[in-house]
């Protein structure tokens, strides 16, 4: 009986290791341990065996049985592991070929812009009020102290739709709305479309600008110049810096052009700042008292700074575009190129 | 404005560089735009003097032997006609760089540089000029218009530099005024700003003038509309020769662009650049009536001006008269029948000031314009009018072209044009700034500026001169102290005294851009059209005549008629847009637009009108279908958590069979469709294009809708797939609200598959759907859900003849 369990035992590990494959170590397996396997005929030819031997013979089945199992157990690791590998094998693939990637799409320059000016004032405590495009000549001229007669008027020209209406020339207009449904503090910038009646290489008759307005007790240049240092520094970086000279608006008084160090070389000159180290991105000054007591604010009590930032100027500084009539064409090899 | 620096250097001891000039300037407010170095392209030009001059033989040339002095002698072969021995010339060295002429000698072609070179055979070393050559004409300098060479004067210094000698040593500065400084629009308006930058004395232009016995008796002047002439002077001047004006009028003249006419016309002129007070002179003698009046014309009225134009005009035009008709056309240009001539031999002198807007307006209106109406456009003040006329009488005199009569007449509305005193308060000065600028640098600056100031504690008192109408307040004070005391001291602070504001987009911005984002990461890129369009396009999209897009607000001056309408649809620039981008070879996209459309209340405008908020969507390329679009309008639903329907529409510009309206919670919120045929080939669209329009000023309505959870179904879920045969007019939306209408255990209905085939019908399609049941209360227990499902069937069956496919 040893003999032939030792027999079967060898015969079984042979076979066991000549299997190729997981399928046909499933029927070695069953060939040996199934229920008509070999060991399994055995066992149940135990009532054949004399009572006195079955235990001893009952202990060399169970030993050649584990025996067996355990190379099984074995192989089946093994070939499952071959079977991966060659699955794995199977599905090598070139990882250079071209993705599979969804589409985007972005927010447009402008809108971009807007926005990183929008996070700059909002975190500044700025709310955001967005006038409307038809406004009139109230609002966008005379309430901003620049009357009928005004020399001033001549400096932009506006598209007018009737003797009252027109397309606003700039978001300033803004600031006069929100003086009037608003007591100070105030705090606010008014981004949206403006339109000029100009259209060549560097002018589009419509653009955008972002007003600022800040209306409070003892406001001064000094607090202008602090918060355009510390807006220019967040939109360019922060090694830029701000220079303030004269200029003229009706509705400020002092009024400046503010330059900022050419972000491109540092101020040393270059063709981005015309050699000249800096770069004018806006205008703005102390608000003028005839627009603030224009809007029934205290001049005694109150003081204020308005700024105004071309959009797409800073846009196409940032970006370096070149022409501003791309920014409104649509064009899809334009607009897929700034991401945000 | 440009002014010269020679001509500054009149009234201002200037001692810095014109570029240090520059930077003062611009630091104080006055932007040079561009400094023009006068004969920047010449060099290396010398006086010469010609020894000898010998004619080369069956040639126009001769040969010169040229003393350049210190330079040496050489020989140079010259073929102008005045050439000759003994005379002095300017010569151009080798090395030298001088204007290249076209063979008519007059017309610069660039600059050249001299090099030694052989004529004929015969060694040239060097150049002898024209005055073209040099950059000059018969204004800069006499003599420099001859075709031929320029003769210099004979005490000029051999071997010395000719720029000096010839004016080339000058710049020029090309400023911008702001519109606030019209005082500045002149040279001595300049002056008085350099002089103050620098901090030296500036020099008043000579004013004196000897008035003679002679009297034009009877003579008067007045004025009808005081409204539009505050003030107007008349002088008197006889015995007028009319000549050339001398050599040094007529380069400074020359220098900023006007050219010698006459010596009393000249002198009209150069007032006008050196005070910005424009003149007239008239000649006396065709002046009829003995008498000048101002007055408004009368309708239908004519006159013919200086350049022989005539026009008719009307009650807004202000008009000079002598005693029988109009003579000059107010501030804009002097009629012909009053024109100075050679022969003229009395002049009457007008240096008057007009209201800037009816000057403006008239030469708008007109379309006649001079340097006299673009300077009363910027504005001109009393002040000037008084020291013009004195300036002008003492050029006469200067120029002895005239004797000076003592008939003057001056009228006007009494405005002062004497220093006005303003008070003000230094802490509200330094208010402004939030600097405290030094007592003495207040004063030193104020004084600079003609102001006269004095402080007494806090009061500040300065005497504002009759020039500077913009001082108004504290305000206009702190400006013209912190621009010439320095930006630079302007210290950033981060507004200390001011409150705590809350600031951040509010919901309909924080909502839209919601929108934006959303629709760009279904693929699309955003864009911006103009808020104008074309009365073409509302053709374009076949448009009926009653159609409200076509009610319209238009501009009263647009740039051309593409741009002459409030959009009243983003749909056409949208199609455009989509028919550009495949004209330069991009075939598939999406794009989408977030801009106002203008609904006016009525027509012309009386109140503002409606700016509607509205989305536009285009998509366009052979993988885009009527449901990719749905889709994007399905974005548009989902960020906002809102419920849109869909019902088939048409528009004129869409697919009549591909073409829905979109409904948000039942109310009617725009369409979308593809895009007609037609309107595709008029625009050579080389692919299909689809277009969807919402309102989104309508779906704010729904913004910020509180977002709430609803809990996991506590009880597993049943699915069960459904195959439909389905008459073709029965639409997806039918069976859908059919199946939910039928058990309230119906969570989602899914359309998964349709199918058309001959063993259907012609008439028929199956479509299938996953229905899903959702228990509530308990779990579904035994034979339920085929209740449900039972209950489904009939009720389709029943209400849409709808049955399950075998």
């Amino acid at each position: 009986m040893k003999e032939k369990l030792q027999k079967i035992r060898e015969r079984a590990i042979a076979e066991i290791e000549g299997a190729g494959g997981l399928d046909r170590l499933s029927e070695v397996r069953s060939a040996i341990l199934g229920k008509k396997g070999e060991l399994t005929a055995v066992l149940k030819g135990m009532k054949d065996v004399p009572p006195e031997e079955r235990p001893k013979v009952g202990q060399w089945v169970n030993e050649t049985r584990e025996a067996i199992e355990g190379i099984l157990a074995e192989q089946t690791k093994r070939l499952e592991a071959q079977a991966l590998r060659i699955r794995y094998e199977a599905e090598k693939i070139d990882v250079t070929m071209p993705s599979v990637t969804p589409a985007k799409g972005n927010l447009h320059p402008i809108t971009q812009v807007r926005n990183q000016l929008i996070d700059i004032f909002a975190s500044m405590g700025f709310e955001i009020f967005e006038g409307s495009e038809i406004e009139t000549d109230y609002y966008n001229f005379t309430a901003l102290n620049t009357p009928q007669d005004h020399p001033a008027r001549d400096m932009q020209d506006t598209f007018y739709l009737s003797k009252e209406f027109l397309l606003r020339t700039q978001t300033s207009a803004g600031q006069i709305h929100v003086m009037e449904a608003k007591k100070p503090p105030i705090k606010i910038i008014s981004p949206g479309k403006v339109f000029r009646s100009d259209d060549d290489a560097t002018h589009s008759p419509m653009f955008s600008q972002m007003e600022g307005l800040v209306v409070d007790k003892g406001i001064t240049l000094c607090d202008l110049k602090g918060m355009l240092d510390e807006f220019v520094k967040r939109i360019f970086g922060e090694q830029v810096t701000t220079r303030l000279r004269p200029s003229y608006f009706p509705f400020t008084e002092p009024s400046v052009e503010v330059d900022v160090s050419c972000f491109q070389c540092g101020g040393k000159g270059c063709k981005l700042c015309k050699g000249t180290g800096w770069i004018e991105v806006l205008g703005a000054g102390v608000v003028n008292n005839r627009v603030l007591a224009g809007c029934g604010v205290d001049t005694d009590v109150y003081s204020g700074f308005a700024f105004g930032i071309g959009i797409e100027r800073i846009a196409m500084l940032k970006y370096g575009i070149n022409n501003i009539k791309l920014l409104f064409e649509s064009d899809l090899r334009v607009l897929n190129q700034i991401d945000d | 404005m440009l002014a010269p620096l020679s001509w500054l250097k009149d009234y201002v001891d200037i001692d810095v560089t014109p570029k240090e000039l520059e930077e003062k300037l611009f630091s104080c407010g006055f932007e040079v735009e561009e400094l023009i170095e006068v004969g920047k392209d010449v060099s290396n030009v010398v006086v010469g003097l010609v020894k000898e001059c010998e004619p080369i033989p069956e040639t126009h040339l001769s040969l010169c032997q040229v003393d350049a002095g210190s330079h040496g002698t050489f020989q140079i072969c010259c073929g102008a006609d005045n050439v000759c021995a003994g005379k002095k010339f300017p010569v151009a060295l080798v090395g030298a760089t001088v204007y290249a002429t076209a063979k008519d000698h007059v017309t610069i072609e660039g600059v050249m540089k001299i090099k030694k070179g052989k004529l004929r055979g015969y060694e040239s070393q060097g150049m002898l000029c024209s005055g073209v050559e040099l950059g000059l004409n018969e204004d800069l300098y006499p003599g420099a218009g001859y075709n031929g060479l320029l003769v210099l004067p004979d005490d000029a210094e051999v071997g010395a530099d000719v720029k000096p000698l010839l004016g080339l040593n000058d710049w020029i500065f090309d400023i911008a005024i702001t519109a606030n400084r019209p005082d500045c629009q002149s040279i001595y308006g300049i002056a008085r700003e350099v002089a103050a930058v620098l901090n030296k004395p500036c020099k008043e232009p000579a004013l004196d003038f000897t008035e003679t016995e002679v009297k034009k008796d009877g003579f008067s002047v007045t004025v009808d509309a005081p409204e539009l002439c505050p003030r107007y002077i008349a002088h008197y001047v006889y015995d007028v020769k009319i000549a050339p004006s001398p050599a040094w009028m007529r380069r400074r003249l020359s220098l900023v662009g006007i050219g010698g006419i006459s010596n009393v016309v000249d002198i009209t002129n150069y007032i006008l650049k050196e005070l910005g007070q424009p003149m007239h002179a008239f000649d006396d003698s065709f002046l009829q009536g003995n008498a000048i009046n101002v007055r408004r014309a009368a309708d239908g009225e004519k006159i013919v001006t200086l350049d022989e134009k005539e026009f008719e005009l009307n009650s807004s035009n202000l008009v000079i008269c002598d005693g029988k008709r109009p003579v000059a056309l107010a501030g804009i240009m002097g009629g012909l029948n009053s024109e100075i001539l050679d022969t003229t031999t009395e002049v009457m002198f007008e240096a008057a000031k007009f209201m800037r807007d009816n000057i403006r307006k008239s030469s708008r209106a007109l379309g006649q314009s001079s340097d006299s109406s673009a300077m009363y456009a910027k504005g001109v003040y009393e002040y000037t009018t008084v020291m013009a006329m004195k300036r002008a009488l003492h050029l006469i005199e200067e120029l002895g072209c005239g004797k000076v009569s003592s008939t003057h007449v001056e009228v006007s509305t009494g405005n002062s044009v004497e220093p006005q005193e303003m008070k003000v308060s230094v802490k509200q000065v330094n208010g402004v700034l939030g600097i405290e600028v030094p007592e003495t640098e207040m004063l030193r600056i104020l004084t600079a500026l003609n102001f006269a100031p004095a402080i007494d504690g806090d009061t500040l008192t300065i005497q504002v001169p009759a020039y500077r109408e913009d001082m108004d307040s504290y305000q206009d004070v702190a400006e013209e102290v912190i621009r010439m005391y320095g930006y630079d001291h302007v210290k950033g602070t981060f507004m200390p005294t001011a409150r705590v504001t809350a600031g951040g987009l509010d919901l309909r911005q924080k909502s839209e851009l919601k929108i934006k984002r959303a629709l760009c990461a279904a693929g699309a890129y955003e864009g911006i059209h103009y808020s104008f369009f074309s009365p073409s396009d509302l053709d374009l999209l076949r448009l009926p005549e009653d159609a409200k897009e076509r009610h319209a607000i238009r501009l009263m001056n647009p740039i051309n008629i593409d741009l002459s309408l409030m959009r009243t649809t983003l749909a056409p620039q949208m199609i455009h847009a989509m028919a550009r981008n495949q004209k330069r070879g991009i075939l598939e996209g999406r794009i989408f637009e977030l801009g106002n459309i203008f609904v006016p209340k009525e027509l012309p405008l009386t109140e503002y009108p409606d700016e509607r908020e509205t989305l536009c969507v285009g998509v366009f390329g052979e993988k885009e279908s009527f449901y990719t679009l749905k889709g994007m309008a399905q974005v548009v639903a989902r960020a906002l958590g809102v419920t849109f329907t869909y019902e088939a529409g048409t528009r004129p510009f869409l697919h009549p069979y591909q073409t829905a309206e979109i409904f948000c919670e039942g109310e009617k919120a725009g369409y979308l469709g593809k895009l007609a045929y037609e309107i595709a080939d008029e625009l050579d669209m080389r692919t299909q294009a689809y277009v969807l329009e919402l309102d989104v000023r309508l779906l704010s309505r729904w913004y910020g809708q509180a977002q709430t959870f609803t809990p996991l179904p506590r009880f597993a879920q049943e699915k069960r797939d459904f195959a439909f045969v389905v008459d073709k007019g029965i639409t997806c939306a039918q069976i859908e609200s059919g199946i939910q209408e039928s058990c309230k255990y119906v969570t989602d209905v899914q359309l998964f598959d349709v199918y058309e085939g001959a063993q259907l019908g012609p008439d028929k399609r199956s479509m299938a759907f996953s229905v899903v049941f959702t228990p509530a209360e308990e779990e579904f227990g035994g034979e339920m859900v085929e209740g449900f499902v039972k209950k489904i069937l009939k009720n389709l069956e029943q209400k849409l003849g709808v049955t399950l496919r075998a």
